[in-house]
């Protein structure tokens, strides 16, 4: 078992299930579950291969860099891997109800969007980083476009070109370095990287596109309409994945790079625009009208806890352990929060908070997926948010930046604010305006499973943490 | 795991499982939602009680599991835990029998049931939380769960309260955590069986420990109702009465207290506090909101709200006991936990069958009320006598010893506040008694002679349960099983005999 290469199958059998999906339209369900189940395995195959052996590095047709292409996976890498099956699985269950004809390019695409980012997760220099980022953006983008009606494909335009411009940024940045260091090997450049200024451009170019991609407050400008605007499947993976790929690249890269290159004022920075995005996506989150923008506002104020790391990240594990528990976490709920949202949809043919009488009465499941994720995007124990809340609330107070520390608590009492908005508006007594269509229940259920999964990574943190560990 | 641990696990699952099976039932399903809810809280109470014998011979249950590098959630059946878990164990009991009588017929009582056994789940992980992130976590729970009982009406008033409750109760949340996560940063884990484990911080960094008192305290103080944090209470007065009861005696306020007990004793130690002149703030604290509560009781005419505003006083009469740092004081404060829960919540129940029965809500609509409900009245009536401090009533006994703690004490002008307080209680309370029994109905009704015939026996057996239990265990103060003599325990354990 151990020998297997499983982390070859990691991208292999998602992006062998995009082609027969591709190929194959009439049986695209088929295919597609029968994918993620041996993605699945491959993730925790590979999972248990690094807990048993350490990190693990794969010259792919056994060509050493610098002229093949290397495999590199760590803790880190599995649990971003194991984040991407955790949503990814009940993700295409609920598809399955949702997608009513069989023939669907989501099938295709869906799986193509799995292989890159678990390519990307398992990248292990910065030009195939470029690639399989491309690849995701190219991917994330048609799945947006996928709803088809207009303001979906003015989303997905808009999307398209911020994605572009991101990757465009980063690829400067991958040229000015191959330029002075001629390697594109991560683990290389880590060691010769120093800070010149061709170096310091280099990194903030690759640093800047990430951000947009990542949506960071006050880059989010195209994150909201194309997450909201976006099937409900597509959105649960946009918001809770594909912000995370590029977030991750740019961890990976503080990570190598660090502390050669990091000057004081750029983890500020970040830490400074993540407060921004806590505070401005919340507040909109609180005013927004429909349901599916508060939950994509929610998205960009979220994305702003991983950012409040950065500057604690000098200190030691604590932040690093934060960080990641932040995406984990996220991923989870928003998933479920986006899932909920459509059953929403599908009930009531639209999404005006306002108008969502008898929410409770009629997608009872539904709503308790809602409070659930929201128990721990507020970060209220024992959720996976809570976990994450407290890692960060420590590593702030080991090193005296309390500054941070009040924005988590703000950023608490403010998202309670907007996830309260929804149980408020559930709790209510009002009889049903009309009749709301069936909703299958295998959408409701997948959705409350990730929700109840998003609050019991609270309650087994110490082995995901214990994963983490793996190869640092 | 232990058996021990598993018997402490079995006492949180009694309320958990039932709250989350009760969920999923079938709003017409009245019978079996209330067999799983009495059995659910009867197991719990025997499980409860055999723990308290356990302690008695000397024997501490404790259950831990790891949850973050170096923090474990503990579970732990110590003196004090035992003993804010029997009384929330008994009094949810009575308070779910209530409540089935109360909500007969009213529309989301699984919801309500739902969350009710939830509300009862936090509160025991809160008695039997072993350290102070586990006694956070449920603490925090308690907010979720209650939540949705304050706001069950569905008017926009109760929306309305439902705001400020959660305004309140999280930002006293975010607060408490700041102070939680500060403190472990500075010496680890805190459980509450390491009383010494900050003398190394004070040697230190004295004022931090200051700081972090302080912010405890406010966090905590929200829920307990301290002067300035208290609003939230008497507007979450819209609730059920069944909630409104539990919340007063046992469920939200007590998680307050009971906090400010642990962090007073388990946490920072009665030496340590002294040390760092923390007892005469949190004294003064306490003694404002004494007589601020007892004043705005006397000028409100809705009844919820008057005993509302008399919950504010009285649970702060918890807080001056324990500092007062000496233990007579901690005697008084801590049988007064037990005493003001089981006064509260008959006071509560009995307002409630006012209201369902006559639509009376107000103190000025009391006249006549004896003669028209003798034995809601009469419990009603033994409470409040208690709540004045009249011997042999429990609450006697706690401003006894709570006045003897203040005269030991430092400062004895405390025992003044007592003493105002007292009369303060007696002027509000006793122009009730006199207009229910003593002046006569405005409009002539029919009386009620035997019990069955004023109410429901579900309404009123609950009621007349606790009011018994208030003359009950004044008369036998000094019996092995009496609130007082476990608070005298604790506190010969605590300074010694």
């Amino acid at each position: 078992m151990s020998e297997l290469p499983w982390i070859v199958w990691v991208v292999l059998t998602p992006l062998a299930g995009a082609l027969l999906a591709f190929l194959w339209p009439a049986q695209g369900v088929r295919v597609a579950l029968l994918a993620g189940l041996g993605t699945g395995v491959a993730v925790l195959g590979l999972s248990l291969q690094l807990a048993q052996l350490g990190a693990q590095r794969y010259a792919v047709g056994a060509w050493d860099p610098p002229l093949g292409i290397s495999l590199y996976a760590d803790g880190l890498t599995a649990v971003m891997l194991l984040m991407t099956l955790l949503v990814f699985a009940p993700t295409l269950v609920y598809a399955r109800a949702y997608f009513k004809q069989t023939a669907h390019l989501f099938w295709s695409l869906g799986l193509f969007l799995w292989a890159a980012l678990n390519a990307l997760f398992l990248s292990g220099d910065v030009f195939n980083l470029y690639v399989t980022l491309e690849l995701l953006g190219l991917s994330a983008v048609a799945l947006t476009a996928l709803g088809g009606q207009s303001q979906a494909l003015v989303a997905a335009y808009r999307y398209l070109l911020a994605s572009l411009l991101g990757s465009l940024s980063y690829l400067l940045g991958v040229g000015l370095l191959y330029a002075e260091y001629a390697t594109l090997d991560l683990q290389t450049l880590g060691q010769v990287i120093g800070l010149d200024p061709a170096s310091a451009v280099a990194l903030a170019l690759m640093a800047t596109g990430m951000l947009l991609k990542t949506a960071l407050f006050p880059l989010h400008f195209w994150l909201p309409p194309a997450h909201a605007s976006a099937a409900a499947p597509v959105s649960a993976l946009l918001s809770g994945l594909v912000v995370k790929g590029s977030l991750y690249l740019l961890l990976r890269l503080w990570l190598e790079f660090f502390p050669e290159t990091t000057v004081p004022a750029s983890s500020l920075i970040l830490g400074l625009l993540g407060a921004g995005a806590v505070v401005w996506g919340s507040w909109q989150a609180i005013r927004a009208r429909r349901l599916k923008f508060l939950v994509a506002y929610s998205t960009v104020a979220q994305l702003g806890y991983p950012f409040l790391a950065f500057p604690l990240l000098a200190a030691g594990w604590d932040a690093l352990a934060a960080l990641v528990y932040f995406m984990l976490s996220h991923a989870a709920a928003k998933a479920a929060m986006f899932l909920a949202a459509g059953s929403v949809l599908r009930a009531f043919g639209q999404d005006r908070l306002a108008e969502l009488h008898g929410l409770l009465r009629v997608l009872p499941l539904s709503v308790a997926a809602f409070i659930l994720a929201g128990i721990s995007l507020i970060g209220l124990p024992p959720s996976g948010g809570f976990v994450a809340k407290w890692l960060l609330l420590e590593a702030a107070f080991a090193t005296g930046q309390w500054g941070w520390a009040l924005v988590t608590l703000l950023g608490t009492l403010l998202a309670a604010g907007y996830v309260f908005r929804i149980l408020t508006r559930a709790l209510e007594d009002t009889t049903l305006s009309d009749r709301p269509s069936p909703v299958p229940r295998s959408m409701e259920l997948t959705a409350l499973l990730l929700a109840v999964a998003s609050l019991l990574l609270g309650l087994v943190a110490l082995p995901v943490l214990g994963l983490l560990e793996v190869g640092r | 795991m232990n058996e021990g641990g598993l018997v402490l696990l079995a006492i949180l699952l009694t309320s958990l499982v039932p709250g989350l099976v009760i969920f999923f039932l079938a709003e017409a399903s009245v019978l079996l939602r209330t067999v799983i809810n009495l059995a659910g809280a009867v197991l719990k109470l025997l499980l409860v009680l055999w723990t308290m014998h356990q302690v008695g011979q000397g024997v501490i249950y404790e259950l831990r599991w790891p949850f973050l590098p170096g923090l474990d959630l503990v579970l732990r059946a110590d003196h004090l835990a035992v003993f804010f878990g029997l009384l929330s164990a008994g009094l949810w009991l009575l308070t779910t029998l209530y409540a089935v009588g109360y909500l007969e017929g009213s529309p989301n009582r699984s919801r309500f049931f739902g969350f009710f056994s939830l509300c009862v789940f936090s509160t025991t992980g809160i008695a039997f939380a072993g350290n102070l992130h586990t006694f956070f976590i449920f603490y925090e729970l308690l907010t979720i769960t209650t939540y949705p009982l304050v706001v069950h009406r569905g008017t926009a008033a109760a929306f309305q309260a439902g705001r400020i409750y959660l305004a309140y109760t999280l930002g006293g949340g975010a607060v408490l955590l700041l102070g939680v996560v500060w403190l472990s940063v500075l010496a680890g884990p805190v459980d509450f069986t390491q009383v010494g484990i900050l003398e190394a911080v004070y040697t230190q960094q004295p004022s931090t420990l200051v700081l972090v008192f302080a912010l405890l305290v406010a966090g905590l103080g929200v829920k307990a109702a301290l002067f300035l944090l208290h609003s939230w209470l008497p507007i979450a007065m819209v609730a059920p009465a069944p909630v409104s009861a539990l919340l007063h005696a046992v469920a939200v306020v007590k998680a307050g207290a009971f906090g400010v007990v642990r962090v007073v004793y388990d946490v920072y130690g009665v030496g340590l506090l002294a040390r760092l002149e923390l007892d005469l703030p949190l004294a003064l604290w306490a003694a404002m909101t004494i007589l601020y509560g007892s004043l705005m009781a006397l000028r409100q005419d809705d009844l919820k709200r008057r005993l509302a505003y008399s919950t504010v006083s009285q649970i702060s009469y918890i807080v001056l006991g324990v500092a007062l740092l000496g233990p007579l004081g901690t005697v008084g404060g801590l049988a007064h936990l037990v005493h003001q829960g089981l006064m509260k919540i008959t006071m509560f129940m009995c307002a409630g069958i006012f209201s369902e029965v006559h639509n009376v809500k107000k103190v000025s609509q009391m006249a006549g009320m004896g003669r028209r409900m003798p034995w809601t009245m009469a419990a009603f009536s033994l409470t409040a006598l208690g709540m004045i401090g009249l011997p042999p009533l429990v609450g006697f006994y706690s401003k006894w010893y709570l006045a003897l703690g203040a005269l030991e004490s430092p400062y004895p002008a405390f025992a003044l506040v007592l003493l105002a307080s007292s009369l303060l209680n007696a002027a509000y309370f006793l122009p009730i008694l006199y207009a229910a029994w003593f002046v006569a109905p405005s409009a002539e009704l029919p009386r009620a002679s035997r019990p069955g015939q004023e109410t429901s026996w579900m309404l009123l057996l609950p009621p007349m349960v606790t009011s018994l239990l208030v003359l009950g265990m004044g008369l036998l103060a000094a019996s092995p099983f009496s609130p007082l003599v476990w608070a005298i325990r604790f506190a010969q354990g605590e300074h010694g005999p």
